[in-house]
This record gives structure tokens, C-alpha cells and sequence, in this order.
């Protein structure tokens, strides 16, 4: 295992990351404007790293009811992807996008909404990311999950855990006819982080 | 008053005050706790194992360092070994996605880890609830030995 901490790699991953935001930030209105019929704008993402337990207050306490789509990523890197937001937000894009069949409840319908947005959002990100190292990535069917935001932040937490005793994570905002507050979470397995910095042409 | 224990993070308290540890997922919240002085210490487990990672300063990290130094605080605090018991709660797996990532198992290790180190140190564990996938915040109250345990959509239990 290498001994890489986050820490030492994090000013030149920021930018990277930041990159990485802004493009799949872009691609991820246009499709999900098209998908929604609405008209959505981005603001420019922020890239955060932040101590364990400050994490919960960010997202509006550990206990904030969140939903949270998990894929894996497979190919040239491996890791996971993580995207949540707050279940408020995530009940207006499944009415935008079901309109009248669209209950109050997250029942199996709307369940399958917020997926899909979030295979967009997920799936945006990804893309600007293989676009940028030219590298293979192949997600996988993500699993979505509507729990307390200290329950599900774990699960990265815990493989940023290995590294160090910080997360990172992009928060994207939704806005105009769409109030979304995004938060994305990559979390590349640690060999991945050298071939992502070294197919950008940055040795470490 | 109520403590609070972040993530990776441990303390120790005695009546009549509670230790809590909100939103735990696949992490595990340890109680060690002697009913006699009413003292206690909780830790937030995240991972299994120190020795299978190089950056582990942070003891309370790991289930096998983490309930040592909870252990060595519980007992500075006036709490004494043989009368000490254990209550767990925690080690969710909260995502199933098809991979072949080991680390989506760590709820089940970390449950594992800690039973198995707590085994070591002959401190009996009196109540569990382990597993599952969903999030539970925790709270201990040494005055009464109670853990109550929280979850969305569900009742609140006590163990």
C-alpha cells in the first residue's frame, strides 16, 4: 500500500478535481435541463476537504435525512462514486421529472427518478473525468440509499479513512427552476489516484 | 449534559450525564461501561485494523487500538476492569452495489473486529444491535446502563 497521504496530495488533486467539477458541472445541466424540460443552471462547484467530523454540519447535521446514490467504478481505475443531497431537493426533481405521477412519499417511482438523476449527475462527472486523462472508467448500477447523512457518509469516510482523517468532496448547486444542493464524493482506491494525476501529465 | 463522539472519536463519561454518537453507518459505536460508579467510555469504530494501515495516528480510529485507549480512559475515570461490560451498536452495510470492493463489507468487519477484541480483554457483551442497512444514532446513559438506539422510519429501542 502506498504511504500517500491526502493531505500531501491535495493541492495539486484539488485542481484537478475542481476541473474535473466544472466540466461534468456543465455536462450535467445541459442533460439534466433536456431530461426535465427546465430550465437549470450550475453554480461553479466548490472542492472541499474537510475534518470527519465537520462533515456532518456541512451537509445540515449528521442526522439530516439525505438521499444518496452509490456506484463503483471499474476499468482503468477502481473506486466509488458517491452523490447525496437532501431529500427535500431530491422530491422536487422527482416531481419535475413524473409531474402528475409524482406522490409525496419516495415510493418506488420516485425512488427510480432520483436515480436516474443521479446516474446524470454521476454519469457527467465521470465522463469529464475520463474525458480529461483519457482513461477507461465503466460505472457501475448505482445503489440508492435514504438515511441519516452520518450513516451514509461512512461509507467513504471510511475508505478516505485508510488515508488520512479528511474527506473530499465537490458541492455543486442546482438553481433557477430546479433548488438542488449536490454533493459529490470520489473516492479512487489509492493506486488510482497516481494513474489519475500521471495520465494528466503530473508526476508526483 | 450530553457527550458528543464524533467519528473516529472516543470519550468517557459517568451519571448523570449520557454519551452520544449521532448517524452511525457501517462505523461502530462501542459502550464500555462498569454499573457500579456509573462510569462509562463510547468509541466510534471505523475500521477494523490498525496494523493494515500505515497512517494510523489516530487510535480511536480502529477497533483494536480504539477500544484499548477507550478501555485505559473508562478505568482512569475510576471505573474498574473486572466489573466492566460492553454494549454494541452499529456496522451497517448500507450500500449493495455489484463489486469487488471489500470495503462495502466493513460493517460485518468492523462488527467482527470489535467482538473479537473485546473476547481478548474478557469484557462481556451484554446487548448488541449490529448489521442491517440503515443508519442508527446512539445514546448511553450510565445511570441506568440503557443504550437507546435511533433510526428513520423506525421505532427508538433500548438495549
Amino acid at each position: 500500500m502506498s504511504n500517500l497521504t491526502l493531505e500531501e496530495m491535495s493541492t495539486t488533486y484539488y485542481d484537478v478535481l475542481k476541473e474535473i467539477g466544472n466540466i461534468g458541472a456543465g455536462n450535467a445541466t445541459t442533460a439534466l435541463a433536456s431530461l426535465l424540460g427546465s430550465k437549470v443552471d450550475m453554480m461553479v462547484p466548490k472542492v472541499m476537504m474537510l475534518e470527519f467530523k465537520d462533515v456532518g454540519a456541512i451537509l445540515g447535521g449528521e442526522e439530516q435525512e439525505m438521499v444518496a446514490a452509490y456506484l463503483g467504478v471499474e476499468g482503468d481505475i477502481t473506486g466509488s462514486i458517491l452523490f447525496l443531497t437532501q431529500k427535500e431537493s431530491a422530491m422536487m426533481v422527482a416531481k419535475k421529472l413524473l409531474g402528475d405521477f409524482c406522490s409525496d412519499e419516495l415510493g418506488e417511482m420516485e425512488r427510480s427518478a432520483v436515480k436516474e438523476v443521479s446516474n446524470i449527475i454521476t454519469g457527467s462527472y465521470l465522463n469529464a473525468l475520463a474525458t480529461l486523462t483519457g482513461l477507461t472508467i465503466y460505472p457501475s448500477v448505482p445503489d440508492l440509499a435514504i438515511d441519516m447523512a452520518g450513516a451514509i457518509l461512512s461509507v467513504p469516510a471510511i475508505q478516505f479513512g485508510i488515508m488520512g482523517d479528511k474527506i473530499l468532496l465537490i458541492e455543486s448547486q442546482l438553481t433557477n427552476e430546479i433548488e438542488m444542493d449536490g454533493f459529490f464524493i470520489m473516492v479512487p482506491e489509492v493506486d488510482s489516484y497516481e494513474k489519475i494525476l500521471t495520465s494528466l501529465g503530473i508526476s508526483l | 449534559m450530553e457527550i458528543k463522539v464524533g467519528m473516529a472519536d472516543l470519550n468517557v463519561c459517568g451519571s448523570p450525564d449520557s454519551i452520544t454518537t449521532l448517524g452511525l453507518g457501517s462505523c461502530v459505536g462501542v459502550v464500555l461501561y462498569d454499573p457500579i460508579v456509573k462510569k462509562c467510555g463510547m468509541v466510534h469504530v471505523m475500521l477494523p485494523d490498525s496494523k493494515a494501515i500505515t497512517n494510523n495516528q489516530n487510535v480511536a480510529k480502529f477497533a483494536d487500538t480504539g477500544i484499548e485507549e477507550c478501555l485505559r480512559r473508562v478505568l482512569a475515570l475510576g471505573a474498574k476492569k473486572e466489573r466492566l461490560v460492553a454494549k454494541i451498536a452499529g456496522g451497517a452495510q448500507m450500500f449493495s452495489i455489484n463489486t469487488n470492493n471489500a470495503m462495502l463489507r466493513v460493517g460485518d468487519r468492523n462488527v467482527e473486529a470489535v467482538r473479537k477484541k473485546l473476547g481478548e480483554l474478557n469484557i462481556p457483551i451484554l446487548a448488541a444491535d449490529t448489521g442491517d442497512s440503515y443508519g442508527r444514532t446512539v445514546i448511553f446513559y450510565p445511570e441506568t446502563g440503557s443504550y437507546l438506539i435511533r433510526a428513520i422510519g423506525k421505532e427508538p429501542k433500548t438495549i
